[in-house]
């Protein structure tokens, strides 16, 4: 068989259509290798920063506020320089990208999964029900996310597992909204109907029948909330109220470096937004391409 | 339309209602405020002393009647931390706030309009693929990060503006404003554009996504081929329908700012409310957190009522489909 026939026996499925349609775009192209790139090198950072910014025996205090480029006592370059208690940037910058990282993504895995489970009892039970669930819903998003993340933080305290609680909840009503604007298009068609009629229950419609064909749009949500919540984390984090000292995100990396900014040292705070802004900046990019390429009136 | 404002207002307050109610015994959860207020070396009567005080030694139901009590007559409680009342302080805050927040609407404004227009009359043109290249940018970027770099490049490297605090204050009708004094604008110039980026972005797009769609209407090619001249057409035909959309989420969005202005005003030390805030989060300074949720809250209520109210008459179809509703 010639290679150009076994090119057409390839059958053109809906995903092989999503991936085409998504790589026609560079500039997204560009955000997910960039976004893959910082993943990886957030997941491998014990592998290749010089110093593991957690072990004190490690830390100099001797090597604090040394400007980037400067050699530290045990030898290494700090190309980023150092911040007040003596962690070298790079190292730091890397090993906290993973705890926003990993903040960012727990909170919008559950935030998805409470928000879907909600959006689908109110479209499908509707009624009274849904009335409840949506008036929460509207309430919710009319108010700014800063201002309720910061009241949550408030009743909750400090702590990663706080923070993350509060992010779900500031998150959820976006998935509950979005799921149950589809579910309720879903709900009234044929295949619906018809696994009614062989008698399934309402759980098993509801999560193995109407789910998957709402999930498209909650993708491009997940993508455009996952940025969201790192960048709310880290505003948290920088006001004080966010994760704790001993669990350095970007965002308390930022809000050390501000002591020492009206001195002129500028790199403590400008090297973790630096990558704060790349790593929302790369997601956004997938996720504005996702928006188009999962939209179905934008659909040839 | 009476009937609409109405049922408005009814719903507007059932949402202070809830809010009161949730943040409440959401903030009554929280850590025991004597043990910040006392001092080691207090006895154990003393301690208690300090909690009646205080009035946390009462159940919480108890102490939820007297809050209402108070709120029928315009009294939030106490201040822990200043022991002056709560609702006072803020109040007294809420114009160096609200006046960030103003500034900032007008600089989305005036900034916003004239670079959304041009990218849309002209979407091809470099310029324009830079204006919206920057506008996603202004999205992307977190408004604290910026904040410090403002502060770093302004203040820090070339020392052209104060980085922080209020400048000298001047009284006019009565109201406190730095507005007054050219030494006053120098101070708010920073948190204002720091506050307005993500408002200025959104302006950006608006405007042209509402210029692109105009700019094409029949009239608009009947003016140019009335031989109107391009300025015209542009700021009178264009701008006048064009607006209404902007006018209506910046409305929506002044409450956004002045939320978002905790951040800001953390950051330049502007003595406005939402420093107040945050200080009294971090003091555990129940009342003040209480006061501020619910005046931010009846703000936002307002706000939207106003914008509700004015989009039925400017659009009668909303008023059609409320009535059936």
């Amino acid at each position: 068989m010639s290679a150009a026939t076994a090119a057409t026996d390839i059958v053109e499925t809906p995903l092989r259509r999503f991936i085409n349609q998504f790589l026609e775009d560079r500039i997204a192209v560009a955000g997910l290798i960039v976004f893959v790139a910082i993943v990886v090198l957030a997941v491998l950072a014990p592998l290749y920063t010089p110093q593991n910014p957690y072990d004190l025996a490690r830390v100099d205090l001797m090597d604090s506020r040394q400007p980037p480029g400067a050699k530290s006592l045990d030898g290494f370059t700090m190309w980023l320089g150092s911040d007040g208690v003596g962690r070298d940037l790079f190292s730091a910058i890397f090993y906290g990208l993973r705890i926003s990282l990993a903040v960012g993504a727990i909170s919008c895995l559950i935030a998805a999964s409470v928000g879907m489970t909600v959006g689908l009892i109110a479209a499908y039970a509707g009624g009274r029900v849904e009335a409840i669930i949506m008036r929460l819903v509207d309430l919710q998003l009319s108010l700014p996310s800063v201002l309720v993340a910061l009241i949550l933080v408030a009743l909750f305290g400090k702590g990663v597992d706080k923070i993350i609680l509060a992010l779900v909840l500031v998150q959820w009503a976006y998935y509950a909204r979005t799921v149950r604007g589809s579910a309720l298009v879903e709900r009234g068609k044929d295949y619906v109907e018809a696994a009614r009629c062989l008698g399934l229950s309402n759980a098993r419609i509801v999560f193995r029948h109407i789910l998957p064909n709402c999930l498209a749009p909650v993708i491009v949500v997940a993508t455009v909330q996952t940025a969201h919540a790192i960048a709310l984390e880290a505003t948290l984090s920088f006001l004080g109220v966010g994760l704790p000292q001993t669990e350095p995100s970007l965002g308390v990396l930022i809000s050390n470096g501000f002591q020492y900014m009206m001195s002129g040292k500028y790199w403590i705070s400008t090297f973790p937004g630096l990558a704060l802004l790349i790593t929302i900046v790369s997601i956004n990019l997938v996720g504005d391409r996702l928006r188009d390429v999962l939209n179905p009136r934008l659909e040839k | 339309m009476l009937a609409f404002i109405l049922r408005r207002t009814g719903q507007g307050l059932l949402v202070v209602a809830a809010m009161v109610v949730l943040v409440f015994f959401g903030v009554h959860v929280l850590g025991d405020p004597v043990w910040i207020l006392v001092s080691p070396e207090m006895t154990q009567t003393q301690i208690e002393e300090v909690a009646r005080a205080l009035g946390v030694d009462r159940p919480i139901h108890e102490q939820f009647l007297i809050f209402l009590k108070g709120l029928t007559q315009g009294d939030l409680g106490r201040s822990f931390v200043h022991g002056s009342p709560a609702i006072g302080l803020i109040l007294e805050r809420m114009p160096a706030t609200l006046e960030l927040a103003f500034v900032a609407l007008m600089m989305a404004i005036v900034i916003g309009i004239p670079l959304g227009l041009f990218a849309g009359l002209k979407p091809d043109h470099p310029l324009a693929r830079a204006i919206m290249a920057v506008s996603i940018l202004g999205f992307s970027l977190p408004t604290f990060w910026v904040g410090l770099m403002l502060i770093m490049v302004f203040a820090v490297m070339l020392g052209w503006l104060p980085a922080t605090g209020r400048g000298p204050v001047g009284h006019i009708f009565g109201i406190e404003t730095s507005l007054l004094s050219l030494e006053g604008w120098r101070f708010i110039l920073l948190p204002a554009l720091n506050l307005a980026l993500l408002k200025i972005s959104l302006v950006i797009r608006l405007a042209r996504a509402g210029t692109r769609e105009v700019a094409l209407l029949d009239y608009v090619k009947f003016a140019r081929a009335k031989g109107l001249s391009p300025g015209r057409i542009v700021g009178v035909h264009i701008l006048k329908n064009i607006l209404i959309p902007i006018i209506t989420v910046l409305g929506l969005e002044f409450g956004s700012l002045v939320a978002f202005s905790i951040v800001t005003e953390t950051i330049f030390s502007w003595p406005g409310m939402g420093r107040l805030l945050l200080e009294a989060i971090q003091r555990l300074d129940r009342p003040v957190i209480v006061a501020y949720v619910i005046v931010v809250v009846c703000l936002f209520v307002v706000i939207n009522l106003i914008v509700d109210i004015l989009y039925s008459l400017v659009d009668p179809r909303v008023r059609l489909s409320e009535a059936k509703a």
